[in-house]
């Protein structure tokens, strides 16, 4: 018997683990994909949002603020790679200037530091290539980018690190409350636990139903994107909003932590789990991006994207508990932001609720990184003498060395699947999209873990990358 | 201290490297990623390599080898396994080896790095993201040099000569190939591998047809094809549906110049490549850059050709021949996409000037038209011209010397 199960390992789940992990507790977390940050969490904007936009007094506001903060903490003392860039809103009429003051007055109650409403001069000078017809901007310095996927991995790690284990490709079928302790049937397997924390992104709902009345619904859409080329990535350098409507955010334009121009996303309803992009909207993303930014140059696109989204019929996160089982629910943008904050204020609610939480004497809370990309000559010199895996650069696009990926595979939470492999070393992101380095990490993966190469997958369990030759 | 260090060991880097030692440089390094020498020709182990060049028919490994072994009692040194990081215009070369992380500093370098496949991303086709699509090489590498089949049932998006010859093999490997789907109205590959790739497999080709949507959850389980207008957009009604578990893309290749590009070299945005004068020099003096690095060839005895030429360039650069001064630039006259080179140097020695071009449409009957701002310098009669395939003409260099740009046109032979 565990003390709590988490059922969820995207970016709350992992949150929460980590948060739990420094803690006399036995956890484990349940993930029904074979990953970490397989649902929500691997295809998003990749922004801590500054908090201007949620609603003074709810949850989303506070958690959002204070997340913020501790999104910068967190990823500078866990090798995650993060940049402060700040955020511009554009305004485009006298309307939408209106809309910024009523930001910025949100913002200010809701904490968040130096933001300053900028003229059109003033933020052209800070953002040359946004449009002529800006009429003013609001500026957020404390937004940042981030890499999500790598985020979510650093904390679960560090939390397997401190003694938490996973159980991937474990889909939770029931939740049943016995006496004094909780048990999940996830396939093939029984999991029993003091408590449970429901973390489930999209499928949080699902869980929740089995434990408790139904009490809200689940809205399910998508966020399609643009990835453009590195030789794009300077061409804004904060991330660029446009006015919020009923439908969210709008598309943004941000540079990524890996040198990109992530463009979107739009907003589309869709059945659950749908990741799919169509022509039209990929259209409409586009021309909402070249109204901010009118020289985004399309043609560099590497590829295209959807991110589910836990949208629900609840405006603000559903965080509570009864009788041992929590809920972190609803986490909808700004939830990678909030995430630390979320797992802080769901551990409080623990303590508050009879988890016992005494704190371990020893808590690992580092995590080292090797980037040969980002090492100077020496180190690179160095380091290749010590293991000449380094010396065999296998990802030409990023840089990306075999010690790199035999260094990821070998970490706490294997990997087994290429696509793993490009969320955690960033090797087939770049502008070939794997096609030099796809094959090169198949092998590697093969030999690492023992597998023959036909068993290999690309990215969710079935996803199998090629067949043996006829003999 | 090298006296030319050549920057990829495929067809391009080899023909370079050897032309450059039989001209006498002798402190020559070919610098390449993988671990033996031949690039991309080791994959390709169809035949109809070296028509031109060895007046025989040759796979792709045996061409190379052609070269491998010319090479074999030289002095020209080879780092396998080893990929370039960096070239800074003083021209150090930063190598990663696992051997160890070098420095090496050349009085010339020739950069040879070949091209890559442009991918799913760069035509956006919309849709679902299952394993199962492939660029069309990386298919072939799986399955000629790994002994792994991509899959069982196959759609081919982009008849490029690599999609053809894939179509092929794969279909004697046991797949199914169910189409070869093409954007535009003609096909991107040679003749040659149409009827020999398609047509004598039944295979059909769906000219002005595009992939409109990718359909799958984990692996790939099938795509829609629609017919596009004349200006390529899908028309609503003409959808087919193909069930197929293996989508392989042969939509382009882009002349592979990270190293050129940081180096600082001059881009031409019509090739993806450097910008190079007659005798394959970059911006750079002493840096020259030859094959599928500086525009996609159709064939390979083509790169070969153009390689010894940067190959012997290199090493009259070597002995002290200088070149730089004013230079005259080739311009796209109508239906001329990109020309190679794409500047004379003024103070050239050379006798003939080699021009490759392509058109942008299909001509029967055509004549090429090379022209100044006083009038046409030379024409050239053609029976066929196609955007797949490469045009050459040699232009005798006295005849340029005295313009201030020249212009390279094509037309239609009515007038004859």
């Amino acid at each position: 018997m565990y003390d709590v199960s988490i059922i969820g390992c995207g970016i709350i789940g992992s949150a929460i683990a980590y948060e739990l992990s420094k803690y006399k507790l036995s956890t484990v977390i349940i993930e029904k994909e074979n990953d970490v940050a397989m649902g929500a969490t691997r295809a998003n904007s990749a922004i801590i949002h500054a908090g201007y936009d949620p609603l003074p007094g709810t949850l989303m506001a506070k958690l959002n603020v204070r997340g913020n903060a501790l999104c910068k903490e967190l990823c500078e003392k866990l090798a995650v790679p993060y940049a402060q860039i700040g955020s511009l809103v554009l305004a485009f009429s006298d309307e939408e200037v209106d809309t910024l003051n009523e930001l910025y007055d949100r913002g200010v109650k809701n904490g968040v530091p130096g933001m300053k409403i900028l003229s059109y001069d003033e933020a052209k000078a800070i953002e040359p290539n946004i449009a002529d017809n800006v009429k003013a901007a609001l500026y957020a310095p404390s937004a940042g980018i981030v890499n999500p996927w790598e985020f979510a991995l650093a904390l679960a790690e560090t939390a397997v690190r401190n003694g938490t284990e996973i159980m991937f490709n474990s889909p939770v079928e029931s939740v049943n409350k016995k006496d004094g302790y909780y048990e999940i049937v996830c396939g093939d397997k029984t999991v029993t636990s003091k408590y449970v924390v429901n973390a489930a992104g999209v499928g949080a709902l699902a869980i929740r139903d089995m434990v408790l009345p139904h009490s809200y619904d689940s809205l399910p859409s998508k966020g399609e994107y643009y990835l453009l080329d590195k030789s794009e990535g300077d061409r804004v350098s904060h991330v660029i909003f446009q006015c919020p409507t009923a439908s969210g955010k709008g598309v943004l334009i941000a540079p990524t932590v890996h040198g990109n121009l992530i463009v979107g996303p739009n907003s589309v309803s869709c059945e659950e789990g749908d990741t799919s992009t169509s022509a039209d909207d990929l259209a409409f993303v586009r021309n909402s991006a070249l109204k901010s930014v009118p020289s985004t140059n399309f043609r560099a696109n590497i590829r295209n994207f959807a991110g589910v989204r836990p949208n629900t019929s609840s405006n603000d996160y559903v965080i509570d508990c009864d009788d041992g089982f929590f809920e972190a629910a609803a986490i909808k943008s700004p939830g990678l932001a909030s995430a630390p904050a979320i797992a802080e204020y769901v551990v409080d609610m623990m303590k508050q609720n009879g988890v016992e939480l005494i704190e371990k004497d020893s808590f690992i809370d580092t995590r080292k990184h090797v980037r040969f990309k980002e090492l100077s000559h020496e180190e690179r010199e160095k380091i290749v003498k010590e293991d000449p895996l380094f010396g065999r650069v296998i990802c030409r696009c990023e840089t990306v060395t075999e010690g790199e990926i035999v260094e990821a595979i070998k970490a706490p939470i294997t990997p087994y699947t290429v696509d793993g492999i490009k969320r955690r070393c960033g090797a087939g992101l770049g502008r070939c999209q794997s096609g030099f380095c796809g094959p090169r990490v198949l092998e590697i993966l093969s030999r690492e873990l023992g597998l023959p190469p036909e068993k290999i997958e690309k990215d969710k369990t079935g996803s199998y990358i090629v067949k043996k030759r006829r003999t | 201290m090298y006296e030319l260090a050549v920057i990829g060991g495929g067809p391009a880097g080899l023909a370079a490297a050897y032309s450059a030692y039989t001209n006498g440089v002798k402190k020559i390094v070919i610098l390449e990623r993988d671990k033996e020498l031949g690039g991309i020709l080791n994959q390709c182990i169809h035949n109809g390599f070296g028509l031109h060049r060895f007046k025989e028919e040759l796979s792709g490994p045996e061409y190379a080898h052609r070269f491998i072994d010319m090479l074999k009692d030289t002095s020209v040194e080879v780092r396998l396994d080893t990929m370039v990081i960096d070239i800074t215009p003083e021209k150090k070369i930063y190598t990663d080896n696992p051997s160890g992380y070098d420095v090496i500093e050349a009085e010339s370098i020739v950069l040879a790095m070949g091209c890559r496949e442009r991918t799913r991303g760069a035509i956006s086709i919309p849709g679902t993201r299952p394993s199962g699509v492939f660029t069309a090489g990386a298919a072939q590498r799986y399955l000629n040099m790994e002994g792994l089949m991509a899959g069982s049932r196959v759609v081919i998006l982009g008849s490029g000569d690599i999609g053809l010859i894939m179509a092929r093999r794969l279909t004697l490997e046991g797949a199914k190939v169910l189409a070869c789907v093409e954007l535009m109205p003609y096909s991107g590959g040679l003749t040659r591998n149409i009827v020999q790739c398609l047509h004598d497999f039944d295979i059909p080709l769906y000219l002005s047809h595009t992939v409109t949507e990718v359909r799958g959850d984990k692996r790939l389980t099938g795509v829609t094809v629609a017919k596009v207008d004349e200006n390529r957009r899908p028309i609503p009604g003409t959808e087919m549906d193909f069930d197929c578990d293996t989508l392989l893309l042969s939509v382009g290749l882009i002349p592979e110049n990270e190293l050129t590009r940081a180096a600082g070299i001059e881009m031409d945005p019509r090739t993806n490549g450097a910008y190079v004068f007659e005798n394959m020099e970059t911006s750079i003096p002493g840096v020259f850059a030859c094959g599928n690095a500086v525009h996609v060839h159709d064939l390979v005895d083509f790169v070969s050709d153009e390689s010894s030429r940067a190959g012997v360039a290199a090493a009259a650069y070597i002995k002290g021949e200088k070149h730089g001064g004013d230079a005259i630039p080739f311009k796209n006259g109508s239906c001329v996409t990109y020309t190679v080179p794409q500047k004379l140097h003024k103070n050239t020695t050379a006798e003939k000037t080699d021009v490759f071009f392509r058109v942008n449409k299909v001509f029967s009957k055509s004549r090429i038209v090379v022209s100044d701002e006083n009038g046409v310098i030379a024409s050239f009669n053609r029976p066929f011209m196609a955007p797949g395939e490469m045009q050459h003409i040699i232009i005798p260099t006295n005849k340029l010397k005295g313009s201030e740009s020249i212009t390279i046109s094509a037309e239609e032979a009515t007038q004859q």
